[in-house]
């Protein structure tokens, strides 16, 4: 199968994080689809139509897994491993920041061995704060930027927004495309923006923060939108990919997660390039997240089966996992009165 | 029947005689065709229905139509909703006789589970209402139940081999001690609680507060009068109850769910799991969102086995004892489900 008639896709290709210092040059050899924003438009409407009915049932079917026991266990702990933990609440205070980065550190202070989580994800105005808690546990700061949820701000204000996340110590920023040039067709004006926002990730020690770039699938409202918006950002060179900022009615689903899956794969196999996924939003049970890791191993496989490319966004999710690695380790069912409560 | 419609329809026609000819011819063709549809009917004389005249001088009319009888699926009561086993297993209900009455789903602990998790959501707002509402709401079941009495003489009589009077004295009796838990709600308060005299300038006020979230084995003998009287305590005082129904009887457990379903009590606060208390009751011992456990459904080893289950979350326990469920239910089985909350507070002097 040829999902990219345009292209020539280059086999045999070494793997590149989108992250690292080759992928830049990986990009380049397609520079001439990101050459003009006809160019843009002609391969982006190029990719070939989703089948929604067959992505729904293959989402659908992948969730029928049965994961139990050993298998379960290690899930859990891989699933805790993989979650940003989130507060992006107009009432977030410095103290519930700090509680969260302690969560994060040590989720369940009744059991040492439980893994600590990617990342700890706030406002940009907080990274400095959950940077001081964190310390050198090794958990990154993630900051959401770019006027965040809406994206609606001129561009001056969004770069200045990143540029200070990344000042306050942000090794991950989560930025918004602006859903309205996307819509109205303006694909070159997305392009360039996700280029200069991966910019204004460059620390002056010549280290730069991670740039996940978040669809609002929600907002794109078919799933041509997204696998389009997939490769444009892909192209545009974010480092991870994320559905959406958790403030829509519609936020992660399975089947947008496995068509974003599917798209990175592909991208993958076309440049050497490879960029991870996250969804956000919406995932609140140990099952639902089972559920994904199942789709994340039968659509890319392990190579994407570790924190540093499968995120959870989440808040309520780590509580439901700790309940059901206690209860796996203990026999009893456990209840909310023995988590903490955020 | 059918000369009493003819003479109806005739009337009706004739009162509407004057609204003009084309009604008034209307009203005449139907009341003919009601006519002979009521001949119809009456020659196929349906089961229970008097026949028509008509059919009793065909001595060899056509045979009759015999009505295929509709079963009743049982289902479990969870979150308010009546979902069917998770586990998908059912379980043959017999009579006392040995004859089958229905199936009934057979609860698994992932039921039980669900069931907890749907307690613990409904205890908050169930402990907060008012204690005249929950009185409301317990009248209202009375009130549902007097409302489907047959129905539940009829499923009391087959699961516990009853006289029907036998059978219907026991429903009147279980429809009562709604009415007296009812009654409760609003005045347990001051029997368990009330202004302590202390030694010092302080007010101090020791009031009762609902446990949380009960699990309750009910009675295997006493399959709907055992089991209000277990469960109506627990709810009154604003407690959520996960309650495992009489396993040889669980039938009218069952349809005591569709009864709390339409009295207004809110879904979660009362859930009915059918199955037996050795497989479902070792879950709901340990688990550690359980506040609370009923073990009057357990015999003797089980309920030793619970008791220690229960144990690890230090659960409040009611232990089993032999009980006459006809008798005056007294305040202990509502005293046994509550917390008591003092208050110290200042006075000046």
């Amino acid at each position: 199968m040829s999902p990219l008639s345009p292209l020539t896709a280059p086999s045999g290709l070494p793997t590149v994080p989108a992250h690292g210092p080759d992928a830049a040059a990986r990009l380049a050899t397609l520079a001439d689809v990101t050459a003009s924003d006809a160019a843009l438009r002609r391969f982006l409407h190029g990719l070939p139509g989703v089948d929604a009915v067959g992505l729904e049932a293959r989402a659908a079917m992948l969730g029928t897994r049965s994961i139990k026991t050993t298998a379960k266990a290690f899930a859990i702990d891989l699933a805790i491993s993989m979650i940003d933990l989130t507060t992006l609440e107009g009432a977030d205070t410095p103290g519930k920041v700090r509680s969260l980065c302690a969560k994060g550190v040590s989720p369940d202070p009744t059991d040492r061995s439980a893994p600590k989580v990617a990342a700890i994800c706030v406002y940009p105005d907080m990274a400095r704060i959950a940077k001081d808690a964190l310390g050198d546990s090794g958990i990154h700061v993630a900051s959401v930027a770019t006027a965040f949820p809406a994206g609606r701000a001129a561009r001056s204000v969004k770069l200045a927004d990143v540029a200070d996340a990344v000042a306050a110590g942000a090794d991950e920023i989560d930025m918004v495309i602006d859903r309205g040039a996307f819509l109205s067709g303006r694909y070159m004006e997305v392009f360039e923006e996700i280029r200069a926002v991966k910019q204004a990730c460059a620390r002056p020690d010549g280290g730069a923060a991670h740039l996940k770039v978040i669809f609002e699938n929600g907002e794109l409202s078919t799933y041509d939108n997204i696998r389009r918006c997939s490769w444009l950002t892909m192209l545009a060179g974010a480092d991870f990919i994320k559905t959406s900022t958790g403030k829509v009615a519609v936020n992660a689903t399975p089947a947008n997660t496995l068509l974003m899956l599917e798209a990175v794969r592909d991208f993958r196999d076309t440049t050497g390039v490879q960029v991870g996924v996250k969804p956000a939003g919406g995932i609140r049970t140990s099952r639902d997240a089972i559920k994904y890791l199942v789709m994340v191993n039968e659509t890319v496989g392990d190579d994407w089966l570790s924190p540093d490319w499968f995120r959870f966004g989440a808040s309520s999710l780590l509580n439901d996992l700790l309940m059901q690695r206690q209860k796996l380790s203990t026999g009893r069912y456990s209840g909310p009165d023995y988590v903490t409560v955020d | 029947m059918s000369s009493e419609r003819q003479s109806k329809n005739s009337s009706e026609s004739k009162s509407s005689s004057q609204s003009g000819k084309t009604s008034d011819s209307r009203k005449i063709s139907g009341a003919k065709s009601s006519s002979e549809s009521g001949k119809t009917t009456g020659s196929k004389s349906a089961p229970g229905s008097k026949g028509a005249p008509e059919s009793g001088k065909k001595s060899a009319g056509p045979a009759v139509a015999e009505r295929l009888s509709v079963f009743k699926t049982y289902k479990l009561f969870v979150g308010g909703k009546f979902p069917r086993s998770e586990s998908g297993r059912v379980y043959e209900v017999s009579d006392s006789q040995g004859a089958w009455l229905a199936n009934a789903p057979l609860a698994s602990r992932k039921d039980a589970r669900d069931a907890v998790s749907a307690a613990r959501k409904a205890f908050g707002g169930w402990a907060g209402a008012t204690a005249y509402n929950r009185g409301q709401i317990l009248y209202r079941i009375a009130e549902m139940l007097e409302g489907r009495r047959e129905q539940f003489v009829r499923e009391v009589a087959g699961g516990e081999g009853l006289s029907p009077a036998g059978a219907a004295a026991a429903v009147d009796a279980a429809i009562d001690r709604w009415v007296w838990y009812a009654g409760w709600t609003d005045k347990i308060a001051q029997v368990a609680g009330g202004s302590n005299p202390v030694a010092g300038p302080f007010f101090n006020l020791s009031s009762p507060e609902p446990t949380g979230v009960v699990a309750v084995l009910a009675p295997q003998d006493s399959s709907f009068l055992g089991l209000v009287s277990v469960l109506a305590p627990v709810i009154a005082t604003g407690n959520a109850a996960v309650l495992v129904t009489s396993h040889r009887a669980p039938l009218p457990a069952l349809s005591l769910g569709e009864v709390l379903a339409t009295s207004d009590l809110p879904g979660g606060v009362v859930n009915l799991l059918s199955g037996t208390a050795a497989e479902i009751g070792p879950h709901l011992a340990a688990h550690s969102d359980v506040n609370a456990i009923d073990l009057t459904g357990a015999d003797g080893d089980l309920a030793r086995e619970l008791e220690i289950a229960a144990a690890d979350n230090l659960k409040r326990v009611l232990r089993p004892r032999a009980e006459d469920w006809t008798a005056d239910p007294g305040t202990g089985r509502l005293l046994a489900f509550l917390e008591t909350k003092t208050v110290w507070h200042p006075i000046g002097v």
